[in-house]
């Protein structure tokens, strides 16, 4: 053990610098772990590892990269690479684990597949955009603002009752524990029943933004929504979705929206023009809606239906997301005017599933956002079909 | 190391196997730290792997009181830990009363007596040690109810105010299971071994099938599984079959008298094996029976 010792903490700074939750609490539980599983077993000494120095799945891939690497693996190919050299296959956790080792072999280059270089420029040009976008204009003043317009969102269905309660003098409800404890005062005596009523609170948001092609635009003011909304409620999760669908939710967790915002720009895959909005929703059918649409979420879509995938799967993505959720909001910022006919085959789509469809005119501040969407029933829904 | 723990890995395994729950190495593995260091272990995994199945086999081999705290939300103390019985209190009042005791204090300490706490779960499980605690579904609790597990998992103690802190004597074995219907919170997780507990290869998916529906003839098991293993690959279905269902399934045609899988069998017991609509018309006509084909064509 006392050879190992060293050898733990090296994989565990490995491990922190590849971007895992790893202190020393890890460090000891792993060391302690260690002292029951025969080192010559590999399987059991790395799931031991595992077991104790993981907390999610997401890491895994990390954490066996990193394993392979760090302990030598006699069968695993992957060694560091010289620099410059080419590693067109290498995976995202292989390469965070390789950048991570001691001594450690400079990034490698990014692989280049000559099948999307099209995009490239556009890549580059629309996460420059994302950064640049004057956030650093925004001052504590203006910052101050935008809270106490989000203070003002009132979404439908705002609160929910809990299975628990608080103490109020005129609740509904006598607190039997409470009585008794005060008629302990009194001798046994009971002269006031406490009361109690049960506690609201808001049900979860999700979010799901639309920031590519003809909605980049909007980028800036949406993502200041998204930011302010996440700080101001609990349980807020944030998604962005262009040709795929980022969780930005851990990105937005930081109460300073401009290193929020670089986190962000920093975590976006390709950035392309196009919006599969189909495809993002299912997308997040499959992997999210489990896990975060639990305990009567409302989910709040936000795009303008132009769909690059002329709609495909659309509806049937639409439609098992509405069943999933408690209500399902599309707040659509292309409706100019009120004659407006939803012609394009993605607003068709989409329109049949929502449980309430809100347009606004001119998306150019978070005051008009918020209105909107605070704004009594569904303006000029043509969608009403659906029970609320 | 407490009483009837197993000594190391294959110890474990051969536990699991005894009570017919088939092990891969992670997992035995897993269990066996969770035993030896008296931690508790969180097993997430999708529906239908078997999460909730290792604490019930556990708890049978060791042998320990398998004590079961089904979360659900809105979960509070009253139904998770104890909760004070106010109507016999009240009757303690009365009497007190009847009987013309002033005496304050000694009414408090009588009307906050152990008697008229009712133990709930996790009091039961700490106080009717050694016991094997399994909390089922901690996704569907809410957070509230986590962090009071915070308390009960670190230090295996219960403080109730009125009464004080209530310790168990023995550890109780602890496993939690979480379907990520929500993130369980980073708190919990550090304080637990992890393990995910993933769909088995079609080895010990056969394994599996033949310890728990042995009257399932031979070819058809191995049909079944290689049909269900099929439908996991990808990304084609909304809601794969777990290993629950292929048991089920399993016997659903075995109880049809078919002794191979095919196709008019096959989909007429279709929702034995998917739950959503979705999947199983994407499974009908052609689409299945190349399934059936593919699944008969592999070997076991």
């Amino acid at each position: 053990m006392s050879a190992l010792a060293p050898n733990l903490l090296a994989f565990g700074r490995v491990l922190r610098r590849a971007g895992l939750p790893v202190g020393p609490a890890e460090a000891l539980s792993a060391a302690e772990a260690l002292g029951h599983v025969p080192v010559s077993d590999r399987a059991a000494f790395r799931a031991a590892l595992r077991a104790t120095m993981v907390h999610r799945r997401d890491h895994f891939e990390v954490f066996d990269a990193a394993f392979d690497l760090f302990w030598r693996n006699p069968d695993a190919p992957a060694r560091p690479p010289a620099p410059g050299e080419e590693i067109p296959d290498l995976p995202a956790a292989a390469r965070r684990a390789t950048e991570a080792m001691p001594g450690g072999a400079a990034p490698a280059p990014p692989a280049v597949d000559p099948a999307r270089r099209d995009d490239a420029a556009l890549t580059v040009s629309e996460r420059e955009r994302l950064s640049r976008m004057d956030f650093e204009a925004m001052t504590a003043e203006e910052l101050a603002a935008a809270r106490r317009e989000i203070r003002r969102l009132v979404l439908p269905l705002a609160e929910r009752p809990t299975r628990r309660f608080r103490p109020d003098p005129s609740g509904p409800r006598a607190d039997l524990r409470a009585t008794i404890r005060a008629s302990m005062r009194l001798g046994g005596e009971i002269a006031t029943i406490s009361r109690r009523r049960r506690v609201t609170r808001p049900p979860p948001l999700v979010l799901l933004c639309d920031v590519s092609g003809s909605m980049a635009r909007y980028a800036q003011v949406l993502l200041h929504f998204m930011h302010a909304v996440a700080n101001h409620r609990a349980r807020v999760h944030s998604f962005v979705f262009g040709t795929r669908l980022t969780n930005i939710t851990r990105a937005l967790r930081d109460r300073d929206p401009e290193v929020a915002f670089q986190a962000v720009a920093h975590i976006l895959p390709d950035w392309s023009g196009g919006t599969r909005i189909g495809e993002a929703l299912d997308r997040f059918n499959r992997l999210w809606a489990r896990r975060v649409l639990g305990q009567g979420a409302v989910v709040l879509l936000i795009t303008d239906g132009l769909d690059r995938g002329g709609a495909e799967g659309l509806s049937d993505a639409a439609e098992r997301l509405s069943h999933s959720c408690r209500r399902l909001i599309w707040l659509n910022p292309l409706l100019r005017y009120a004659g407006f006919q939803p012609r394009a085959a993605g607003i068709r789509a989409l329109l049949p599933h929502v449980h309430e469809h809100r347009q606004v005119h001119n998306l150019n501040s978070l005051r008009t956002l918020v209105a909107t969407l605070s704004g009594a029933g569904s303006s000029g829904a043509r969608n009403t079909g659906r029970p609320a | 190391m407490a009483e009837g723990i197993p000594g190391d890995i294959a110890a474990t395994r051969a536990l699991l196997e005894a009570g017919g729950y088939v092990a891969d190495t992670a997992l035995a593995t897993t269990v066996h730290l969770a035993l030896v260091m008296g931690r508790p272990l969180l097993l997430e995994g999708e529906p239908g792997t078997g999460k909730t199945e290792i604490a019930k086999v556990l708890a049978a081999q060791l042998p320990r009181r398998l004590v079961r705290l089904q979360c659900h939300d809105g979960m509070d103390l009253a139904s998770a830990a104890y909760e004070w019985n106010h109507a016999r209190q009240l009757m303690a009042i009365r009497l007190a009363e009847a009987a013309g005791e002033g005496d304050r204090a000694a009414l408090e300490r009588g009307l906050y007596d152990r008697r008229f706490l009712e133990p709930r779960p996790l009091l039961q499980a700490i106080e009717g040690s050694p016991a094997l605690l399994l909390i089922d579904e901690l996704d569907r609790a809410d957070e509230p109810f986590e962090a009071f597990l915070l308390e009960v998992l670190a230090d295996f103690q219960i403080t109730v105010p009125e009464l004080g802190t209530l310790r168990a004597e023995t550890p109780p074995v602890v496993i939690i299971t979480s379907n990520r219907t929500r993130e369980v919170h980073d708190a919990i997780r550090r304080r637990c071994l992890y393990h995910w507990v993933d769909y088995p290869d079609p080895a010990r998916e056969l394994a599996i099938l033949a310890r728990r529906a042995p009257e399932v003839p031979a070819a058809l098991s191995a049909q079944v599984v290689a049909f269900a293993q099929g439908l996991r690959g990808g990304d084609a279905f909304f809601k794969p079959p777990g290993v629950a269902e292929t048991v089920d399934w399993a016997r659903a045609l075995t109880a049809l008298n078919r002794r191979e899988l095919e196709p008019a069998a096959a989909e007429a017991t279709l929702g034995v094996l998917l739950k959503y609509q979705d999947d199983i018309a994407r499974l009908r006509g052609e689409e299945l029976a190349r399934r059936v084909e593919e699944a008969r064509a592999a070997l076991p």
